[in-house]
């Protein structure tokens, strides 16, 4: 009983640091850094959006997406992004990988269904299709490609927009990143921002 | 660049992040748990919560403030998840189901931060900002405080087991450390890249004229000391995989660093509040050459491909993002599973057979490689017990650690505490394998449905949170199973440190002899390694043999 009532004792004690800890924990910290973020960083802050002419905005009706955040491609004449598992593909409310381990067979059909389906339509052999062009990323939006993936799909995406391959080669050079400092992760095309760039120089 | 140079210099430039800041903040942190002097606005909050700054607490004293708080704050929570709809900001989601409430509650208090909702669906902004993330840093600084108190029962001489003041501990590794720490990583996540903001979810129409959420929220703070003090939940449902939480790999490995730098920096302060920075050292080496075992084993891995997914599609990609990569999900995901963080930036489910596998043995050694904030110090003193009481047991002495007598009584809570997760890990693994209920929530049979409930219950039991995210775990039979799992897991061990504390508190300090094993030099490192693989690693042979293993051969 002695304990009980020591528990209890102890309890309330622990309340008072809780309600104490809420309002600066939980109110004042993200508060105080939601201000200073919003007023140094207000575009990064609120989510980096980009205009149908790659402009930054803050206001997502005048977006057309994050340039963090991968979407679907209906436009045949564009880049395509990674698979996705989000939900029905892309899905912001349902971010997701597949979750499907090495040896799943799902998996295994999946990757050789997709490596048939893009080869075919780049005009390319299955060996040149590049592992990050048939496996669904870890978030379902991924923005990005690897260079390998947009270098498969420069000749569809010149053609479509009557344009040459070499210019829709230099878009992708020019959206191509690097290693961050030259050793940090893998380099990467950012596609949104890749797709922008063609429809700017599309010839109607 | 080829990518194993860039992926060695991205480990290499990880280790000089650590060894440049570790000292400076274990340094801090001794004296934090140390100093007599109160900051005034520690002392005003002391008045105003009516909280004795003064009372060195018994162990029992101390233990009980370590449940009552934790008990008020599964309550808190859980109150806090049934009634979300009715408090602003609650993004129009639905209240928690009762299971689901109870098994957030103590994930987020206990630091385990397992979930089973996903975040941009269940979770408005003010439950994440009010309820999970203020978990995040208190249970973080109870984990701190616990291991803070076990270091000075060591540290003391006869002093009637007691061993300090959890309030003043709780106060001020908040105030002191954790608050600090984690806006300057705020503010460096926002610069980089992530979000902050309060806004609701906006529909966009996108380059192609489809339709996608914008889903904003308070994130980089959240972010931050998720990290900080391996907590794990992720704001997203991907964690730390999602673009808004870990934008590029400057800020991966920003996180990776914040996850690792505490409980490094705790060993560090270990040594000083010993009055022995050896000691501190030989614990932080022992720390360091196991998670280089990790992230060398895990790097090889994911970079090898082997399994038949990988193969046929020339690299472990599935379950990755682009911008990461092999390398730096393999380290992300050494630290994480070596901390008992559990916060991911791909998809532990995809990783390679023998990858999953050392994600999953690194909870299994019970987070010590460096472990989370506090518990990892403590998971590795207990070890440096049973080392010195085995070397004992080999030359016929008694044993002792930091002059401390090694006898039966400590000893008993020794065991207690080695076989208690053990005991959680492969009970619960039965359970969840022999039940109709537990069956059902796996997505794939064989040794990878083996692997994935054996890889839940140890998430839970080690208060790690990472999950192979296949499972379907917010059923109420997972729900109150992994509950259960993470609350012992939590609290079990935790009271046994603490008595121990006490016992080391009241006991003499015994002058070295020609007989006393040292406890600081290379050859404890060796033997504190051998015991950690050998006693804990052993215990799950077996359950490793039907998953990753015989899935690695396959």
């Amino acid at each position: 009983m002695s304990d009980l009532f020591a528990l209890l004792r102890h309890s309330l004690a622990g309340l008072r640091v809780l309600v104490a800890a809420t309002l600066l924990c939980g109110l004042l910290y993200p508060l105080v850094v939601t201000g200073i973020a919003q007023a140094a960083f207000g575009w990064r802050a609120d989510g980096s959006l980009v205009t149908e002419t790659g402009e930054r905005t803050n206001d997502p009706d005048e977006a057309v997406g994050s340039a963090l955040i991968g979407q679907r491609n209906d436009d045949e004449g564009l880049f395509y992004p990674r698979p996705s598992a989000a939900g029905d593909g892309w899905d912001t409310l349902s971010t997701y990988g597949s979750n499907l381990g090495p040896e799943d067979p799902d998996l295994v059909k999946a990757i050789r269904e997709r490596q048939r389906e893009i080869a075919a339509r780049e005009g390319v052999p299955v060996g040149q299709v590049p592992a990050d062009a048939v496996t669904a990323s870890a978030s379902g939006i991924d923005p990005d490609i690897s260079p390998a993936y947009a270098a498969i799909q420069v000749s569809r995406v010149a053609r479509a927009n009557g344009l040459s391959e070499d210019a829709v080669a230099a878009l992708v050079a020019e959206h191509t990143d690097g290693r961050t400092f030259g050793f940090l992760g893998e380099p990467r095309v950012n596609v949104l921002e890749l797709n922008i760039a063609v429809r700017a120089q599309r010839v109607e | 660049m080829s990518a194993t140079l860039a992926a060695v210099l991205q480990i290499l430039a990880l280790v000089a992040a650590l060894a440049l800041s570790v000292p400076l903040l274990g340094r801090h942190l001794a004296r934090v748990y140390t100093s007599p002097r109160h900051l005034r606005a520690e002392s005003a909050a002391y008045r105003a919560l009516k909280v004795d700054p003064e009372a060195d607490q018994h162990w029992r004293a101390y233990a009980m403030s370590v449940l009552g708080f934790s008990l008020v704050g599964i309550l808190f929570l859980f109150a806090f998840g049934r009634l979300q709809s009715l408090l602003p900001l609650d993004g129009g989601f639905d209240p928690l189901p009762s299971d689901g409430a109870w098994n957030t509650a103590v994930s987020f208090v206990t630091n385990t931060n397992w979930q089973w909702y996903s975040g941009e669906a269940a979770t408005g902004h003010l439950i994440q900002m009010a309820g999970l993330a203020v978990q995040n840093f208190v249970s973080a600084a109870v984990g701190l405080s616990v291991a803070a108190a076990f270091a000075r029962g060591l540290a003391r001489t006869r002093n009637q087991g007691r061993i300090g003041n959890f309030w003043v501990d709780l106060v001020r590794t908040t105030l002191r450390v954790l608050l600090p720490v984690a806006f300057l990583i705020a503010i460096v996540l926002v610069a980089a890249g992530a979000v902050q903001n309060l806004h609701p979810v906006h529909e966009m129409t996108t380059l192609t004229g489809g339709s996608q959420a914008l889903t904003g929220g308070p994130v980089a703070s959240q972010e931050a000391i998720k990290e900080l003090g391996t907590n794990g939940g992720g704001f997203y449902n991907v964690n730390s995989a999602h673009p808004f939480e870990n934008p590029n790999p400057f800020t991966n490995l920003l996180e990776i660093w914040a996850i690792l730098v505490l409980p490094f920096s705790m060993a560090w302060a270990f040594g000083l509040i010993v009055k022995d920075r050896r000691q501190g050292g030989a614990v932080l080496a022992t720390m360091a050459v196991l998670l280089t075992v990790g992230v060398t084993l895990l790097t090889w891995a994911e970079m090898a491909g082997h399994g038949t997914a990988p193969q046929l599609a020339g690299a472990a990609m599935e379950g990755k993002e682009t911008r990461f990569g092999e390398a730096a999900t393999a380290l992300f995901a050494a630290a994480t599973t070596g901390t008992s963080t559990g916060a991911v930036n791909g998809m532990h489910e995809s990783l390679t057979a023998p990858g999953g596998g050392v994600a999953l043995f690194g909870m299994m050694l019970g987070e010590i490689a460096p472990g989370g904030v506090g518990s990892g110090l403590y998971g590795m003193l207990m070890l440096a017990v049973v080392t010195v009481f085995l070397c004992g047991l080999m030359v016929g002495r008694t044993p002792e650690y930091l002059g401390k007598k090694v006898s039966r009584h400590e000893m008993v809570l020794v065991a207690v505490y080695i076989l208690t997760t053990p005991i959680l890990v492969l009970v619960g693994a039965a359970i969840a394998l022999t039940a109709p209920a537990g069956l059902a929530g796996l997505s794939t049979d064989g040794p990878h449905g083996l692997s994935e409930a054996l890889y839940a219950v140890t998430s839970a039991a080690n208060n790690n949170g990472s999950a192979f995210a296949g499972i379907t775990s917010g059923t109420p039979f997972w729900n109150t199973l992994l509950g259960l799992l993470m609350l012992l897991g939590r609290f079990v061990p935790m009271v046994v440190v603490l008595a121990l504390a006490g016992r080391f508190a009241s006991a003499n300090r015994l002058p070295d002899n020609a007989g006393t094993l040292p406890t600081h030099r290379p050859l404890f490192v060796g033997l504190l390694t051998g015991v950690a693989l050998v006693v804990v690693g052993l215990t799950f042979v077996p359950a490793l043999m039907l998953g990753p293993i015989v899935e690695s051969l396959s």
